[in-house]
């Protein structure tokens, strides 16, 4: 029996294809990095034309001095339970208005999620890490509470439903369905976050 | 026993190399992909703080960012160790920011110019006398939406 001589040469034709195909995957896969952060508003600098009253009640304030530690309303306060006594603030609901919260309708604290007000006011000295981890549980505290109506409403998180109406990949369809319940959870706990100006002392 | 001396007559036949030119183009292409491109060298030093209710920054082309932090050490001679604000490549005052940004959105067509967030990065050591000067710039050119650009993690790492 005559046999060939060598090996017999391996075709490459479809080697184009396998490198396609991998080259698509990964392609598909990686995701090119954003950056990412905490989403604030500054107040305008003209102040508004009308003034308006806030009653005391209805303001958390939140001071940081400058060696990084905590005034909340006229107490010293651990940073890790900010979060909590934020949240018990804003949905302290004393006037009975607000159907939806679960706080303690404690007369003197804030009469409904759409009157309270978080006051964050800070020294020139205060460290900026600070500054961001106070920023960032208020901001949290909002998110919980939303988060919490949003799962007993749509049966999922609102952050997750923000982001995906934000995300520029979801299709319109799904957008404009997300808009209304975003806008609503919105409404139930308004972020009013005021950043006052530095106190120089 | 005949049969394997037979074989090994012959040369091992070459590998075909025609495929190649397509694995590096593969490889080209990845790398394309996954690199972003810096658009100013970081003069300043920029290592951000924690935090865990981040937003990401979508859209590239609407954003501004502005770098605050101590100069590198090649930089410390002539600007010394205070933190400053750096602007595109070059250093600047409290009092330039808002120049800046007004021109920077001068720059942005006319349909993006009321919807630009400006991107603090912010080293984690700076102090907020500094941020809060650039927060004030912010507002007298209505440049109110801004982003505190951070890293996703545990809020509580920052302070240790």
């Amino acid at each position: 029996m005559p046999r060939r001589k060598g090996a017999p040469e391996v075709n490459a034709g479809s080697m184009a294809d396998i490198a396609f195909l991998l080259l698509i995957f990964f392609l598909v896969t990686t995701t090119i990095e954003t950056d990412a952060g905490l989403d604030r508003m500054l107040p305008p600098i003209e102040p508004p034309d009308t003034d308006v009253v806030i009653r005391q009640k209805n303001i958390f304030t939140v001071n940081i001095n400058k060696n990084g530690q905590l005034l909340v309303e006229d107490g010293l306060m651990d940073l890790k339970d900010l979060r909590e006594a934020a949240m018990a603030f804003l949905e302290n609901n004393a006037d009975g208005s607000c159907t939806f919260c679960k706080g303690k309708k404690d007369p003197s604290s804030s009469d409904n999620p759409t009157k309270a007000i978080i006051s964050l006011k800070n020294d020139r000295e205060t460290k900026y890490s600070t500054y961001i981890t106070v920023q960032n549980e208020l901001v949290g505290a909002y998110n919980d509470l939303r988060n919490r109506e949003a799962q007993r409403l749509y049966g999922q998180d609102f952050t997750t439903m923000e982001s995906d109406y934000l995300n520029p990949e979801t299709p319109s369809s799904v957008k404009d369905e997300l808009k209304d319940k975003v806008k609503r959870i919105q409404d139930m706990f308004p972020q009013k976050l005021s950043e006052a100006e530095t106190s120089t002392n | 026993m005949a049969k394997f001396t037979k074989k090994k007559d012959g040369d091992l036949p070459a590998v075909s190399t025609a495929s190649l030119p397509d694995i590096v183009f593969m490889l080209l292409f990845f790398f394309m992909t996954v690199t972003t491109m810096k658009d100013s060298s970081l003069m300043v030093e920029n290592t951000l703080p924690n935090a865990t209710e981040v937003k990401k920054l979508e859209k590239k082309d609407r954003v501004i960012y502005i770098f605050v932090g101590t100069p590198t050490r090649e930089y410390q001679k002539v600007f010394g160790t205070e933190p400053k604000i750096q602007l595109n490549d070059k250093f600047a005052n409290v009092d330039e920011v808002g120049s800046y940004i007004l021109a920077e959105r001068a720059k942005k067509p006319q349909e993006l110019q009321n919807v630009l967030t400006t991107a603090l990065k912010v080293d984690k050591n700076a102090n907020m006398g500094l941020i809060t000067d650039i927060k004030q710039e912010l507002r007298k050119v209505n440049a109110l939406k801004v982003n505190y650009t951070t890293y996703e993690g545990d809020a509580f790492n920052n302070l240790q």
